[in-house]
């Protein structure tokens, strides 16, 4: 099989299963196939990330993983399914029974439908939407509305607590998640995520041209993990569901099933905004050397995904949690005015015209005001006797 | 008038209408945020993906956020002892049907102007970039405006002063 043939295999499968049907459900049963399409793979991806988390936690903490289901551990998460499966389904009494049921499955619908619009191959996109970054935001912002959902209807005041506070960090993070990926439309000129892509796809030399390999990339680059990490509630920003200062947070309250597909949503939309990422800054399915096009496209895509999801591992094993204030003021007043300013750079990128100038004002630019920041911040917190505040 | 539409505005309709009729304020807040995903799915419905995306991302994701966090940071969540209806309903259905009829009569007369079969253009993102710092930049710089007086007067309330933070 030839290299372009085993790129397109996936559409060469698709187009040969619909072939069997009449003219008429061609299109809806091709829709339907790439949906079923992402809804087996997504959890599959789930279950091995799971398992690479609590084997990689494991051993950042100087410990074997999960080694008892299988050889090392690969079926833990088949063992995990089938406890949540069979757990009982505790609903507290004064619960609120209705948006209590209806929280986790809002969150997984409304993540798994933000995967609808990622290009994770040549021409390997379920929708091709004009905005397609604007329905990832769209779907993204429906989240923290069932973060809160899950945190209210438990009437528990631990949960409460937990849900407000993930969604103030959400509603924070989700501002510099936006302004980053507005640099990256500027500059491809376009919200559709598959011309963001298109617009990475050429060489130089043998490098490519992803943005990330740009200063006003690099730095957009930065605070979209940093935002990303923030948005999916992953340490260091899990304050909100972190087991040692409230329980579980907003989903105290779940056990079994319902549990189950909150974890299964937190990662699936891990791997949305990886994927998010990849296609904005990383070239999405680009492959890194052109020598290296060979490799089917959806290889790359997902390798640098399952790299951030890595990443996100990593981060989790080793910096400790920040406290909420600490993450807010993190949010406001560094990476806000950092990513403002990272626009205005991609803006004097864009007008300054080719050249090694302007890879040395914007550098020059972004890493002067990043140690000003930095510095400036750093004077500010001084020890001292606390002062409290309370709301009047 | 396709099925679609038909769907979507009974969801609108009945969210709304939810929200004025739940006895429980946050049930009703909830049940705005499902009228206000029926006005985006009206939007998308119409080919406008912008406004319908932008809806989904403003509205429900801020606003209905904003409402509900209101909700909860007053004593809206508590059902009120003396029932949650008011007692001049009747004179608020006539007010609210004196505006409806003004609402649809302008709806109404603007239709006739249309003709029927006209060609939609079809808007893309570029095209409503382009008309914002164009032809609309002055209401986009006012708009800024009011956003920045906004934010500083929000600053201001919830900043304490320096005497009384102790």
């Amino acid at each position: 099989m030839s290299a372009s043939n085993l790129d397109q295999i996936f559409i060469l499968i698709k187009n040969w299963l619909v072939a069997f049907l009449p003219q008429f459900w061609q299109p809806i049963a091709g829709a339907i196939l790439g949906a079923v399409a992402i809804i087996a793979v997504y959890p599959t991806l789930f279950a091995l990330a799971v398992l690479m988390e609590r084997k990689g936690l494991g051993r950042m903490q100087n410990r074997y993983g999960p080694n008892r289901v299988g050889p090392f551990g690969i079926l833990q998460p088949v063992a995990d399914g089938i406890k949540a499966l069979i757990k009982e389904d505790v609903v507290p009494f004064r619960a609120d029974a209705a948006v209590h049921f209806l929280a986790p499955i809002l969150l997984v619908v409304v993540v798994f439908m933000s995967l609808a619009v990622l290009p994770m191959g040549r021409n390997l996109v379920l929708v091709d939407m004009d905005s397609g970054l604007l329905f990832f935001f769209a779907m993204g912002a429906a989240v923290e509305l069932s973060v809160f959902m899950a945190g209210w209807s438990s009437r528990n005041k631990y949960s409460l607590l937990g849900a407000m506070r993930a969604v103030a960090q959400m509603i924070s993070y989700e501002v510099v998640l936006l302004l980053s990926s507005v640099a990256v439309v500027m500059i491809s000129g376009s919200l559709s995520l598959v011309k963001i892509v298109e617009a990475q796809n050429h060489y130089i030399g043998i490098l490519p041209n992803w943005y990330v390999f740009t200063p006003w990339g690099l730095a957009g680059f930065v605070m979209f993990v940093i935002a990303s990490t923030a948005e999916t509630n992953r340490s260091p920003f899990d304050l909100p569901e972190g087991e040692s200062e409230i329980v579980a947070g907003y989903f105290t309250e779940y056990s079994g099933f319902k549990f189950a597909l909150f974890f299964l949503g937190e990662y699936v939309e891990m791997f949305g905004v990886a994927g998010l990422g990849t296609t904005l800054f990383l070239g999405g399915w680009t492959a890194p050397l052109s020598v290296l096009a060979v490799v089917p496209s959806w290889i790359w895509f997902f390798a640098k995904v399952e790299l951030w999801i890595c990443f996100f591992i990593w981060m989790r094993g080793t910096l400790p949690r920040l406290r909420q204030d600490q993450l807010m003021s993190f949010a406001w007043k560094f990476a806000l005015p950092f990513t403002l300013l990272n626009l205005m750079v991609t803006a004097l990128w864009r007008f300054m015209g080719e050249g090694w100038e302007r890879w040395v004002v914007c550098s020059a630019i972004l890493i002067g005001a990043y140690v000003l920041m930095g510095r400036v911040g750093m004077h500010k917190g001084q020890i001292g006797p606390r002062r409290y505040r309370y709301a009047e | 008038m396709s099925f679609a539409f038909y769907i979507v505005s009974v969801l609108a309709v009945g969210g709304a209408l939810a929200a004025v009729l739940l006895k429980n304020t946050v049930h009703c807040a909830l049940a705005l945020t499902v009228a206000l995903a029926g006005l985006a799915l009206l939007f998308l419905n119409l080919d406008a993906q912008f406004a319908g995306f932008a809806q989904i991302l403003v509205y429900i994701g801020a606003v209905a956020i904003l409402i509900v966090f209101a909700i909860l940071l007053t004593r809206g969540s508590e059902v009120p002892k003396d029932g949650v209806y008011s007692p001049n309903w009747a004179i608020g259905i006539v007010i609210a049907a004196a505006v409806f009829s003004v609402l649809g009569w302008a709806v109404l007369q603007s239709a006739w102007i249309l003709p029927h079969d006209a060609v939609v253009p079809a808007v893309t993102v570029h095209d409503i970039g382009v008309a914002l710092v164009g032809r609309y930049v002055l209401p986009l710089e006012i708009v800024a405006l009011l956003l920045t007086a906004a934010t500083i007067g929000a600053v201001i309330v919830a900043m304490h002063e320096k005497d009384g933070a102790q």
